[in-house]
Parts: C-alpha cells; sequence; structure tokens
C-alpha cells in the first residue's frame, strides 16, 4: 500500500505543507544515495522523489542532464534504485518514495515485472515523465494492482479537458509543472500557479505538489501558500555537485531544513 | 484497419508510435494534429506544397536507368531516383517544405530543427530563409566538428546552430535538445523534425510529405517500363526516404520494399546503427519503436560511417512493417557502403551520399542474384559532396 495518501492526510491535519526533495540516485556515485536519503529525511522532507537515471532526459536542464551522466558512470540502472530503496526501507518504513524517471527502463523491465519489484523494494509512486494518461492507462492500472501510485503532471498548457482526464487516472499527488520549460529553469509564475490550483483541486480530488523552476527557502514558501506540496530538485542537485565527499550529507540536510523552517513559518 | 491506412487517430502502427512526451508538449502536439488535418484537406495548402516542390526544389525528380553499373554487376537492371538532384541536395527539403508551410498557417515565426549530418539542418534553414523566420538548429558538438561545411551553409542562410554538448554529443541529443527548446518556447516556435519519427503527428505527417517520391515513381516507372519494380530499396536512418518510397508501394503486389540500416563495423561487432536489425522494442523522443538499448533500458551509442544513419531508434512505421513482414530490413557495413560509392562515382558519374550508399550496396547484392530482366529501384536519397571529407580521410588523403 501506499504511504503517500495518508502522508498528505497526517500533514493537512497539522495544517502543514508537504516538501519533496528530489536527488538521482547513484548521483554521484551508488553509495552516496542511500546516505543523502536519510539526510533529506533528518532535514525534514516528507516524501523523496528519487530521480532514475536515463540516457536521453529530454524534460530535463542541464543541471539534472549531468547528475544522471555522473550516475550512468557508475552504471546505475533501474534495479540498482530499486535496490537502494530497498536499503533505505530497512531503517525507514515511513517516508513515501516516488520514483521520477522516464519510460524506457521501465519497458525494458517490463511492467509486470517493474510494478511487483517496485512495490517488494518499498516504493510507493511513481511519476514517469514521458507516460502520459493516454499512453499508460493499462501501466496504471498495474501500479494500482501493486500498491503503487502513479503520478502524473500537469502543465500550464494543459487545457481544462484535460486536468479531468488526467484526474481520473492519476493518484497519490498532482505535480504541477510550474513553468514551460525544462528542470531548472528560472522562471517560475507564481501568480499563474495560484491561479490555476484551486481549479485542479477540484477537477482531480487530489493534492497538488508545484516543482520546476523553486530555487529557494522564500520561493518554496510562496508556493507552499497555495499548493499542497513544493517540490525542489536541480537545487539539490547542485548542492551535491559542490560538495565534497566529507560535507555532501551535512550540505543536503541543511539546505532542507532552510526549505522547511520557511514551509512552516 | 488497413496497414495502408495507419496510424489510429492516437498515432499508433500497431503497437509502434504513439505520444510519449512531457505533459507541456500535450497541447502543442494537438494542435499541429488538428492544424495538419485541416491542412491536408484544404486545397490550397496542397497547391501551394506543390507549387513549391516543383519550382524552388525542382520536382519532379528523375528515374536514371543505371545500365553500365547493373551491366557490371551481371544481373537485375538498377534504376536511381535521383533525390540527390532536389534543391540542397538531398529528399530532407521535400519534408521542410512542408512543415513549413504548416508553421507559417500555424503563425509561428520561429522554427527549431535538430540535425546529425547537417542535411536536415540546411534543408531546414533554407526554408526558413525562403519563408522568412528566425531558425534555430541544434546539432551535437560531435557532428559539428565532423560536418563543418554544413554549419556554415546554415550559418550563411541566417541559421543560429547551437552545438549540443550533453550525452553522446550526437544526433539523439541534438535532438532531445530541440525537444528541450520546444518545451520551453511553445507558443513561439515550431518544430521542424527531420525524419519519420518522434511522437505523433509527425511520423505521419513527414511521411505524408516524403511521399512524393513514391508517388512519382509510380508514374515514371509506368512511362518508362510499362510497369513496377520488383524491389525497392531505400536506406533506413529515421526512415522518411524509405516510407517516402515505400508506403505507396504498399498495397501494389509484387513489390518487395527493402529497408538498409547501417551496419557500422558489422552487427556482430555491437558497433553499428540498425534497431530494426539487432535491436528491441522500446521508447525513446516521444514514441515506440524498435531501439538499441542496453538491458537497462539505456540508450547504446550507435556507429555508422554515414553521420545521417547514426541514430538509435527508427521511425514507428517501419517497426510496423518489420513485424508484419510487408518490409525486409538489412544491414549492410561502412566497407560495403564505401564500395558501392565509389562503384557509383567511376562507372556512374554519380556521387551518392554515403546514407543512400548503404541502398546502393545492398543492390549491388542482390542484383547479381536475379535474372537481367528484372528491376530494382533504389531511392539515391541524397548527393554526396557532403562526404567527401569523410571518404578522403577514411582513404588517408588530406583535403
Ligand atoms: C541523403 C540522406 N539520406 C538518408 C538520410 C537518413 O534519413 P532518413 O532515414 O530519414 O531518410 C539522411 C539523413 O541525414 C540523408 O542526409
Amino acid at each position: 500500500m501506499s504511504r503517500i495518501p495518508a502522508t498528505f492526510a497526517a500533514l493537512q491535519a497539522a495544517g502543514r505543507k508537504a516538501l519533496i526533495p528530489f536527488i538521482t540516485a547513484g548521483d554521484p556515485d551508488p553509495a552516496a544515495t542511500v546516505p543523502l536519503m536519510h539526510a533529506l529525511v533528518a532535514g525534514g522532507a516528507d516524501i523523496l522523489e528519487l530521480g532514475v537515471p536515463f540516457s536521453d532526459p529530454m524534460a530535463d536542464g542541464p543541471t539534472i542532464q549531468k547528475s544522471s551522466e555522473r550516475a550512468l558512470k557508475h552504471g546505475t540502472g533501474l534495479r540498482d534504485v530499486l535496490a537502494m530503496v530497498a536499503e533505505f526501507r530497512t531503517s525507514n518504513s515511513q517516508t513515501p518514495v516516488v520514483l521520477m524517471g522516464y519510460a524506457n527502463p521501465i519497458e525494458a523491465m517490463g511492467w509486470d515485472g517493474f510494478c511487483a519489484a517496485a512495490a517488494g523494494a518499498g516504493v510507493d509512486g511513481v511519476l514517469t515523465v514521458d507516460y502520459p494518461p493516454e499512453e499508460s492507462a493499462e501501466f496504471a492500472a498495474k501500479c494500482a494492482a501493486a500498491g503503487l501510485d502513479n503520478i502524473y503532471l500537469l502543465a500550464p498548457t494543459t487545457p481544462a479537458a484535460r486536468v479531468e482526464a488526467v484526474g481520473r487516472q492519476a493518484r497519490g499527488f498532482i505535480y504541477y509543472v510550474s513553468l514551460k520549460g525544462v528542470t531548472g529553469a528560472a522562471t517560475l509564475d507564481l501568480g499563474e500557479v495560484a491561479a490555476r490550483l484551486p481549479a485542479i483541486r477540484a477537477a482531480t480530488g487530489l493534492p497538488v505538489g508545484v516543482g520546476f523552476g523553486i530555487r529557494d527557502a522564500e520561493t518554496a514558501r510562496q508556493v507552499g501558500q497555495v499548493a499542497d506540496a513544493v517540490v525542489i530538485g536541480s537545487r539539490i542537485v547542485q548542492e551535491i555537485e559542490s560538495a565534497t565527499p566529507a560535507e555532501r550529507v551535512e550540505r543536503v540536510r541543511n539546505f532542507v531544513a532552510g526549505v522547511r523552517a520557511a514551509l512552516d513559518r | 484497419m488497413q496497414m495502408h491506412d495507419l496510424p489510429d487517430a492516437r498515432g499508433h502502427f500497431g503497437p509502434y508510435g504513439g505520444v510519449f512526451v512531457a505533459e507541456t508538449l500535450m497541447a502543442a502536439l494537438d494542435e499541429l494534429r488538428r492544424e495538419y488535418e485541416a491542412a491536408r484537406q484544404d486545397p490550397d495548402f496542397l497547391a501551394e506544397f506543390r507549387h513549391e516542390l516543383r519550382h524552388y526544389v525542382g520536382r519532379p525528380s528523375p528515374i536514371y536507368h543505371a545500365r553500365r553499373w547493373s551491366e557490371k554487376l551481371g544481373g537485375a537492371q538498377i534504376y536511381l531516383k535521383r533525390e540527390d538532384l532536389n534543391h540542397t541536395g538531398a529528399h530532407k527539403i521535400n519534408n521542410t517544405i512542408g512543415q513549413a508551410l504548416l508553421a507559417r498557417r500555424m503563425g509561428k515565426k520561429r522554427v527549431i530543427a535538430e540535425t546529425g549530418a547537417g542535411q536536415h539542418g540546411v534543408a531546414s534553414a533554407t526554408v526558413a530563409a525562403r519563408y522568412g523566420m528566425e531558425c534555430v538548429v541544434y546539432m551535437g558538438a560531435e557532428d559539428v566538428q565532423r560536418q563543418s561545411p554544413n554549419v556554415f551553409r546554415m550559418k550563411l542562410l541566417g541559421a543560429t546552430v547551437v552545438a549540443v554538448e550533453s550525452g553522446s554529443k550526437t544526433l539523439k541529443d541534438a535532438l532531445n535538445e530541440a525537444m528541450r527548446d520546444w518545451v520551453t518556447n511553445v507558443e513561439s516556435t515550431f518544430y521542424i523534425l527531420g525524419t519519420a519519427a518522434g511522437p505523433h503527428p509527425y511520423p505521419m505527417l513527414v511521411r505524408d510529405f516524403q511521399c512524393v517520391i513514391g508517388d512519382e515513381c509510380k508514374v515514371q516507372m509506368n512511362e518508362m517500363l510499362g510497369r513496377q519494380p520488383d524491389a525497392v530499396i531505400a536506406c533506413v536512418g529515421g526512415g522518411s526516404n524509405a516510407i517516402g518510397i515505400f508506403h505507396p508501394y504498399i498495397p501494389v503486389e509484387g513489390v518487395r520494399l527493402i529497408g538498409v540500416e547501417a551496419g557500422g563495423d558489422g552487427i556482430a561487432s555491437g558497433r553499428h546503427a540498425a534497431p530494426l536489425s539487432a535491436g528491441t522494442p522500446g521508447v525513446l523522443h516521444g514514441f515506440r519503436s524498435y531501439l538499441m538499448q542496453d538491458a537497462n533500458g539505456q540508450v547504446i551509442e550507435t556507429h555508422s560511417v554515414s553521420a545521417g544513419l547514426d541514430y538509435p531508434g527508427v521511425g514507428p512505421e517501419h517497426s510496423w512493417l518489420k513485424d508484419n513482414g510487408r518490409a525486409e530490413y538489412v544491414a549492410i557495413n561502412d566497407d560495403e557502403a564505401l564500395a558501392a560509392f565509389h562503384d557509383l562515382c567511376r562507372y556512374e558519374g554519380i556521387i551518392p551520399a554515403l546514407e543512400s550508399s548503404h541502398a546502393l550496396a545492398h543492390a549491388a547484392k542482390l542484383a547479381p542474384t536475379l535474372d537481367k530482366d528484372k528491376v530494382l529501384l533504389v531511392n539515391l536519397s541524397g548527393r554526396g559532396d557532403k562526404d567527401i571529407n569523410t571518404v578522403a580521410r577514411l582513404a588517408g588523403i588530406q583535403l
């Protein structure tokens, strides 16, 4: 069973917003990932988003592209990522983990094989950038049967009629892409986000997380005032990129703690 | 549904094709699909497309009987569809004219394109100049080095060429980067995709624009020989020149359709660009099709002497035609393609593109096994002037 709905319910009861940091699994090396996952939780993360490295990350900007390339240097594949989640679960049984990535590694594993292995490893949700609902109804049904939430993106360009259609298939939460562009770009339009979210919440009945382009605690706080969850990716990947191995875990934890404090303010 | 009527409404050719893109692009692809549906039924649009092909591209391109080479090979007669005689020197312009007219119809003033060898980039820069549009071409940094004359050509035509430094720095990465640009500038920008691949409706519309090749062949073969060829042979990179000549022949019985992929150093070496011959189905660049990938589903690097065939995927309609058996797909190695390249230079006075040389090489293999009254129609998709540096380098000659 996915831990995501209960997590959102508890946060809502406490009047808090979800903080969802993203890191790429295997970046900068495979051994770094599980300690970083624990550091994200220690810093105040509510849900973890773990990027599955892919050779052709079409929807990502340079920062996450490079993190993917670093991970692929060590050959980190989807099976390795699932092993990392399983290891994380040996000492954390509460924090939901969402895999974010592209269709082909899942296709290569096969839908049935992937769903069984992901559920077995303790994964809660799957966000596959290039599986729009039209192409993934069968996959979504298999995910649901395995207790995995299929999470979908909505964008500023998504027409209202589509929001409803996506909502029918989506589980866990909606990930609203806050800008036209790739991950890491820096042009978040807060007004647009605020205007769009109520209708999305109403049409889908799911909590809405906002991501792409959130780079600091203050922006996170502002987004948190209108969204149910705030997703931060590229900025954390940069923290990992620029830290020495010795200071990496602490820098990431401190950065997340700063965002947490702003969100709770 | 007949094979000839594909794709279905959502862009599927059996299990292949489709729309596998991030949500941000869904609305843009929907708009493109609607606009194209309207355009293809608009007599004015079609008339302008035909007018441009005739007066700007120089169509119809002739079919030429390669008599000396056929005689030397000692078997079937080889006929060449001369796409190399088109303006800009390849079939690519058929598609860029069509897409530029669509862009204009949709009110887009900025076009972007990806390119490998630079042929599609040049054809895109050409139509952008012709119709007064801003043009940005994404090209892998490796290819910018390898194909510097085409980079200069694009610049002469007023385009901006962006060297892509990510991934393997080749065509697939240029395509990723063009998609990223499109996601970011989706309202102002039209993406001119260079081959019969990508998310629906691209494989369909690129095919439709390239079908002028096969449509002409049917008329011309009838005029020349009073009959259709026994086999039609074309090289397959992404698959646009091949589908353009194959598609009109799909319902014609007795015509073999043979697609030729880049075998690089040989299929057994693993260093090639032949997903139909040695790949497995997967999802890349917005569609499902045969793909060169490892056990983890990572796309693997391709190798070919010809930059235009150096692509790990293939248009979805070819995957469908392979599975249902209507078309056959084979691979030709670098050295075989080079031998055919030199043959055509020496026996026919035609310098073919290295891409097209793969199709020629297969024809040269097949011809001696067939009777002299059999006819092989080869799509000579482009001219080889762009390749003389590569060929010289391989011969150890510094130009
Ligand atoms: C002359 C020529 N032929 C063939 C190709 C391969 O593309 P396609 O398979 O789309 O025809 C290219 C690509 O650059 C080309 O320049």
